[in-house]
């Protein structure tokens, strides 16, 4: 589809600066195209004009204060609380919820200058690789709307890759901002597990969801990080450290820099197209002076297992919440026990109802030992694999998809097909690891390819320079 | 080896986690959830012998703040998301419980 109205966000941010655009005017500009894309594509849940526009009139009205994202439209996923703003979680048990206070990434971005339009779709409480578990329907992928944009931040990607707004919010939990990023094209940047607060995202798996950044650009993606990130006193897993200077680490250089590649992953089930410009991007990054080198990840087999042992026990405890009594659905009954079983089983959807099935039986008496607690020891092997390659390499790279985007459809009946769709994305997840996914290329069918970079706990800066390095050699 | 799942292992787990299963839903969830189950057999390869579970990926990492007080959410704020309560005594309504 033909470029929207946004370069980048700090594009924009200028432009503003400079006064050769309002933000009211930069609004306007993402509104009319989600107006004109988003009844084919289906990124929004919720398009809140009204406020974006009273917002954008306050930032012009106030010169001279101009934040790091001044002017900037931003969408965000929709588990992520924006005070008076509708959270469904792409539920049907938080249809009409709406959210009494802002996710701290909200008050961030806000402070920053920048001007929430609105919420996008999602797999229902981010479980899912398409956003076709949303309760509202499928987005739909730029390029081809009978594929998948991927997920669960499938909308986010969306608003981002058709130019409805320049920069967007997911969250990340097994691969849900990195996948859908490398599936249409653009930056998806998962921070160190810590980096980022979770007060105010829905909880799905909480010892491996991180709110992340969806951008064009490596840059704006370093931009929203150091605007994001940062200890926050009321969620007390974000990491007691300053928030960074990412944007000061992309100088280009690569030279010397040590990048591993686990070959040994990658000799079945990867699409050859992919394979093809996988390898391409590792021989540009060599050209850059950077050293290629093979490394091992003897127990990354054993990933998607782990991952989908250990978010599922995390997610039928986070969801027991939703109960009926203190906010969403309720269906009525005549004791509380039936009012319960009743609201969740009509409140939840197919993909949700499997997993809390999962993660109940995994941590139900007797079971308890031989799944939960095997998958939290073998969790730490795969933490350990990671230790051991970063004692040689600063950096790892593997596709982040181990295919391009797939039709609608394809994988819905079988629910193992649609968890490896995050094969190569799950172990730095589970290893609480940096990684960004940047555009490396197209199929011969024209999809987007993703190639993922990993880095070293709370090295975000290495990733962010070689994948800018990497991105500058692609701008040509 | 391939795990089985019976009928009322499912509802068992069913009642657990609060979810009231059709037919339709107890006959797929019986055959998806053997399938899954079998998939992730896989771990039991994995030597773990002397190795600790992660509870956390960086138990170092914790972060500290001062014990003070603060203003919650307002009262009438969350009583007003409920699907049925008693603004002004300031309650949940709920069917009965016994």
């Amino acid at each position: 589809m033909e470029t929207g109205p946004f370069v980048s966000a700090i594009a924009l941010r200028d432009a503003i600066g400079r006064r050769e655009l309002s933000a009211e005017v930069a609004v306007r500009q993402a509104l009319d195209r989600i107006a004109e894309h988003d009844p084919s594509l289906h990124a929004f849940l919720t398009v809140d004009a009204d406020h974006a526009i009273a917002r954008a009139r306050q930032l012009d009205a106030a010169p001279g204060a101009a934040g790091p994202l001044h002017g900037v439209p931003v969408a965000l996923k929709d588990n992520i609380h924006v005070s008076g703003m509708r959270t469904t979680a792409g539920s049907r048990i938080l249809d009409e919820y709406v959210a009494p206070y802002d996710a701290t990434v909200v008050e961030r971005l806000e402070r920053a200058g920048a001007i929430v339009v609105g919420k996008t779709n999602l797999d229902e409480f981010a479980m899912g690789s398409s956003t076709e578990h949303s309760a509202f329907g499928p987005s739909r992928h730029p390029v081809d709307r009978e594929r998948t944009p991927g997920g669960s931040s499938g909308g986010s990607a969306v608003a981002v890759a058709a130019g409805m707004t320049p920069l967007a919010l997911g969250s990340d939990t097994g691969g849900s901002v990195r996948q859908p990023a490398a599936l249409c094209g653009v930056v998806g940047l998962k921070p160190t597990y810590g980096r980022v607060s979770r007060y105010g995202l829905v909880a799905f798996a909480s010892s491996l969801d991180q709110i992340s950044p969806l951008a064009t650009t490596v840059a704006d993606a370093a931009l929203a990080l150091d605007v994001i990130a940062g200890p926050d006193p009321r969620d007390a897993t974000a990491a007691d450290r300053p928030a960074g200077r990412f944007l000061d680490a992309l100088t280009g250089d690569v030279r010397g820099l040590r990048v591993g590649v686990p070959r040994h992953l990658l000799e079945t089930g990867v699409d050859p197209d992919v394979l093809k410009t996988f390898e391409n991007s590792l021989e540009t990054i060599a050209g850059l002076g950077a050293r290629i080198d093979d490394i091992e990840l003897p127990h990354s087999r054993f990933a998607i297992p782990v991952y989908y042992l250990v978010a599922t026990a995390e997610a039928s405890s986070n969801l027991a919440r939703y109960d009926g009594v203190r906010y969403g659905l309720r269906e009525d009954a005549s004791t509380i026990g039936e009012m319960y079983d009743r609201t969740r089983s009509r409140g939840f959807g197919a993909e949700v109802k499997r997993r809390l099935m999962l993660g109940t039986y995994v941590l139900s008496a007797g079971y308890y030992d031989a799944y939960y607690l095997k998958a939290q020891q073998v969790r730490t092997l795969i933490q350990r694999d990671f230790e051991r390659a970063f004692a040689q390499v600063e950096a790892i790279a593997l596709p982040t998809s181990p295919t391009a985007a797939f039709k609608l459809g394809e994988r819905t009946a079988d629910p193992i097909q649609m968890y490896l769709a995050d094969i190569f994305t799950v172990g730095a997840s589970l290893a609480g690891l940096p990684a960004i996914s940047v555009p490396c290329g197209t199929t011969n069918s024209r999809l987007p390819v993703g190639l993922q970079l990993i880095g070293q706990a709370w090295d975000e800066a290495t990733v962010l320079r070689l994948g800018g390095a990497y991105e500058a050699t692609r701008a040509t | 080896m391939a795990s089985t799942l019976t009928r009322d292992e499912v509802l068992r787990i069913a009642a657990l986690a609060r979810l009231e299963l059709s037919e339709a839903e107890i006959a797929t969830f019986t055959r998806q959830l053997a399938d899954i189950l079998t998939y992730v057999e896989a771990l039991q390869q994995a030597d773990t012998t002397g190795i600790p579970a992660t509870s956390h990926v960086f138990t170092t990492e914790t972060a500290w703040r001062d014990d003070t007080s603060a203003p919650s959410l307002d009262r009438a704020t969350v009583l007003a998301e409920a699907p049925d309560a008693e603004v002004a005594a300031g309650l949940f309504r709920v069917p009965k419980v016994l």
